[in-house]
């Protein structure tokens, strides 16, 4: 049983022996600098890795930026003032969004989402927020702006989920104390609850960014694939994960391929911080077991 | 009434206008995320069933622009490799689990395990995609269905492992104490009494496991590789059925579209039907002789 | 100065479960009332009826009414309104843990919409002299938090933060049960000075307590209240031998 647990940690360690030593070729020729060049010419063997750093940061910003006051507005709502009935399917609901694979969202954001974007979404966006340069034509509905929106579904159930776990974790006399003084429901809440939970809502924020810095298939079939930065949220670009679902079968150069492999050594690095950040975050304030994610 | 400290009126009305504005903003964020849920299954099952028929599960893709293919061998290769899968990672995640529950409680590295098992979940799974690669593939210089099985078991035993755990706790503590004051040395009393009262709760985390792993794409993309035929065998390249889904979906023929949503919707339905059966079995506390 | 409380055929139910049946009785103004009985009689969920704190509960309901000054707080006013100008003490003390010694007495103030300093700092003064707690928290106002105190000044806090929103009746539901008895020395000291601005209503089990600080005293026994009658009487010649057989031990 112990050797069954320690493999917890060899698996781990595995992982990540095994990403560095595919990636030594790469982390050779190009060292730390591999991380702030942009180029990606496997004519050439020339790579650099920043337009997908660029690609994956915008995408799960955007992501979050939309994600986080939904998944805090749903969380209240089945928390602190939908009727009992509800409490259950309402969860039940968001929860289902969970279990959904990565693929299906992609072909869902396919020929659902982004049509929709590019008919009815994008064109105001553009009107209104053009003189920002981050909405402008040329728009295909394909692109950053759609990688954001679907992993904003796609990473709304945890978010909401956690927080309200460190919702319900605030004692009752919490909220009869504001209650008391004569607050009202709104009030005893933002005083009473999401302040005293805010540590763990952070916490689980942090643990939405590390999902989305992670998801693979649905943003690979939404984003494009160009490795180039623009200004242009609209635009096609390409996150770390997708770079390596779209092109590591068929490289077929060795330095290509190092490369590829550094990038996800990168990926998992940077996943594991933030996993861990946000777990210490939402450990502190559930206390205990920590929360199961989906 | 005598009210001595004096509130204003405009301050009473901005806080009114505060707390319903509140309301509306959450009963808005809770429509907009249902909404796309029952989009998406409204789009699935619109989509997809009317593609579901015996061609879908009995028959190998059929040539571009030919009709009445299927995704047989799909279907199959992803059962194959979650048999694999299942094989290695839900031994390993039980036993994993009842250490975590019963031998290492509270010490600290059961909490260390706890808490890696946990971050482990957040990995991207394309990350063991490639070290499985590293691992097997390439000095068997090939894709198989064995390294796709390798790379699906690895993901299953942080969370086989993990609800395991979650299940044996749940046994009460009078349970262990009538099994140890019958006298039978510690681990034979765990593994026949305690375990047997969680079964039904860790056979279904393992579904839950299963779902999850079912779903999952990104770490077959260069493991099992994906194929459109019968897999005879496991050194060989494989189907599955969110492989083949992926494929179809980037592809510009509207035939394998629609094959996409019926295979996107037999997925979800297993998947939905698992994730209900947790439910059931968690928040109804089925579990022999407890409570 | 305070008010009276007039309660009349007050009822309350959790759920299915009559709690309170027809209470009726007159609480005089700036004068301590102390309510007493056995564990369950009612005797909490009557003051969270005089607050409405009882409808908070997602199976409480009220009938009957109850008036404050002639004003009916069910009907006349809301809610919200009512619990600013009734204040209540919990049994735990529950300071706000994330906020200051400072921001906890201002944090009812605040939510009313008061932000200038000058304000904020006089009111939050004088009630934690009224509480006095400002002796001994004067110096981290702000550097402390609500939960570092001791269990008694935590109380204390708390009842600072109730006065600083000039409530005219102070309810308070067994404050000193969870502290230790130099605490509820101080506790008990602040009930005689506050009686002079305030109506205060308290609970407790502690009959010596209810002797100590009260003019008039109110027994529940099973959701009724048996006898309401000056402290002295009730504890030297109660009226009613349900109250005598309290009193004396042979119950609760």
């Amino acid at each position: 049983m112990l050797l069954c647990a320690l493999s917890i940690f060899a698996i781990v360690a595995l992982i990540a022996t095994e990403l560095v030593s595919s990636s030594r070729l790469s982390l050779h020729k190009f060292g730390f600098g591999f991380f702030l060049r942009s180029a990606w010419d496997p004519v050439t063997n020339n790579f650099g890795a920043l337009p997908f750093i660029y690609g994956t940061l915008a995408s799960s910003i955007l992501g979050l930026i939309i994600a986080v006051p939904l998944a805090v507005g749903v969380a209240v709502f089945i928390t602190e003032m939908c009727p009992r009935l509800l409490r259950g399917p309402l969860s039940f609901l968001t929860e289902l969004l969970a279990a959904i694979p990565s693929v299906v969202y992609g072909l869902w954001a396919i020929f659902v989402l982004v049509p929709l974007l590019r008919g009815y979404v994008n064109p105001v966006l553009i009107k209104i927020l053009g003189w920002t340069g981050l909405f402008q034509t040329p728009d295909f509905g394909i692109g950053l702006f759609a990688a954001g929106v679907i992993l904003a579904i796609m990473i709304l159930p945890i978010i909401s989920s956690l927080t309200r776990e460190v919702m319900t974790a605030v004692p009752s006399a919490q909220r009869e104390a504001v209650l008391a003084l004569g607050a009202t429901r709104w009030e005893m809440i933002r005083v009473g609850v999401l302040r005293n939970a805010r540590i763990g809502i952070v916490g689980s924020i942090i643990l939405g960014l590390g999902r989305a810095l992670g998801e693979t298939m649905a943003v690979a079939m939404v984003i494009g694939s160009n490795p180039t930065i623009h200004r242009n949220l609209l635009a096609p670009a390409a996150t770390m994960a997708s770079v390596i679902a779209n092109e590591f079968a068929e490289a077929a150069d060795d330095t290509y391929r190092s490369a590829l492999v550094e990038i996800g050594l990168a990926l998992f690095l940077v996943t594991i911080v933030v996993n861990i950040l946000a777990r210490l975050l939402v450990w502190g304030v559930t206390r205990g077991t920590p929360p199961r994610t989906a | 009434m005598n009210p001595r400290l004096k509130t204003s009126g405009a301050n009473r009305k901005l806080r009114w206008v505060a707390n319903h504005t509140a309301t509306g903003l959450a009963v808005l964020s809770t429509i907009l995320v249902i909404a796309p849920l029952v989009a998406i299954f409204a789009d699935l099952v619109y989509k997809g069933a009317s593609s579901l028929n015996w061609n879908f599960f009995t028959k190998l893709p059929a040539p571009v622009g030919e009709l009445g293919g299927g995704m047989a061998n799909a279907i199959l290769g992803s059962a194959t490799l979650l048999v694999l899968a299942s094989a290695m990672g839900v031994p390993v995640g039980i036993a994993a689990g009842i250490y975590l529950a019963e031998f290492g409680r509270g010490t600290k590295l059961s909490n260390l395990v706890r808490f890696t098992a946990d971050v482990l979940n957040g990995v991207p799974s394309i990350v063991m995609g490639i070290a499985v690669y590293a691992l097997i593939v390439a000095p068997m210089k090939g894709f198989s269905a064995f390294a796709g099985g390798v790379a699906l078991g690895i993901m299953m035993v942080p969370t086989v492992a993990r609800t395991t755990e979650e299940m044996l706790l749940m046994v009460p503590l009078s349970i262990r104490e009538a099994a140890l004051g019958l006298g039978v040395p510690n681990w034979r009393s765990v593994l026949s009494i305690t375990l047997k009262t969680a079964l039904p709760g860790v056979i279904t985390g393992c579904m839950l496991a299963f779902a999850r792993i079912a779903g999952e794409t990104a770490p077959l993309l260069f493991t099992a590789f994906g194929s459109p035929f019968w897999s005879m065998s496991l050194n060989q390249p494989i189907g599955a059925l969110p492989l083949q889904i992926y494929v179809y979906a980037l592809s510009p023929y509207d035939e394998w579209h629609r094959l996409a949503w019926a295979g996107s919707l037999v997925l979800i339905v297993l998947i939905v039907l698992s994730v209900a059966l947790v439910r059931f079995v968690t928040t109804r506390g089925v579990l022999k002789g407890a409570s | 100065m305070g008010v009276s409380i007039e309660v009349n055929n007050l009822n309350a139910w959790y759920g299915a479960n009559h709690a309170l049946l027809d209470i009726t009785l007159h609480i005089p103004p700036n004068e301590a009332t102390a309510l007493i009985g056995p564990s369950g009689c009612g005797k909490s969920t009557f003051v969270r009826c005089l607050n409405r704190m009882h409808e908070t509960n997602p199976i409480g309901r009220v009938t009957g009414g109850v008036k404050v000054s002639g004003v009916d707080i069910y009907s006349d006013i809301s809610a919200v309104e009512v619990r600013r100008r009734i204040g209540m003490v919990f049994q735990r003390p529950n300071p706000f843990p994330t906020m200051s010694i400072y921001d906890n007495v201002a944090s009812g103030l605040r939510l009313n919409g008061f932000r200038n300093r000058r304000v904020l700092d006089e009111v939050v003064q004088r009630s934690l002299q009224q509480a006095a707690l400002w002796d001994e928290v004067k110096d981290d106002l702000k550097k402390k938090s609500g939960a570092s105190l001791s269990g008694g000044q935590q109380q204390r806090l708390c009842i600072a933060r109730a006065l600083a929103v000039d409530p005219e009746v102070l309810l308070m539901d067994e404050p000193a049960s969870a502290l230790d008895p130099v605490s509820t020395a101080k506790i008990e000291d602040l009930i005689f000075q506050l009686k002079s601005q305030y109506t205060i209503v308290i609970v407790t089990h502690n009959m010596q307590q209810a002797a100590r600080v009260a003019e008039r005293t109110g027994f529940f026994l099973n959701g009724r209240l048996v006898e309401f009658d000056s402290t002295h009487k009730i504890f030297t010649n109660p009226g009613d031998k349900r109250t005598e057989d309290y009193i004396t031990g042979r119950f609760g």
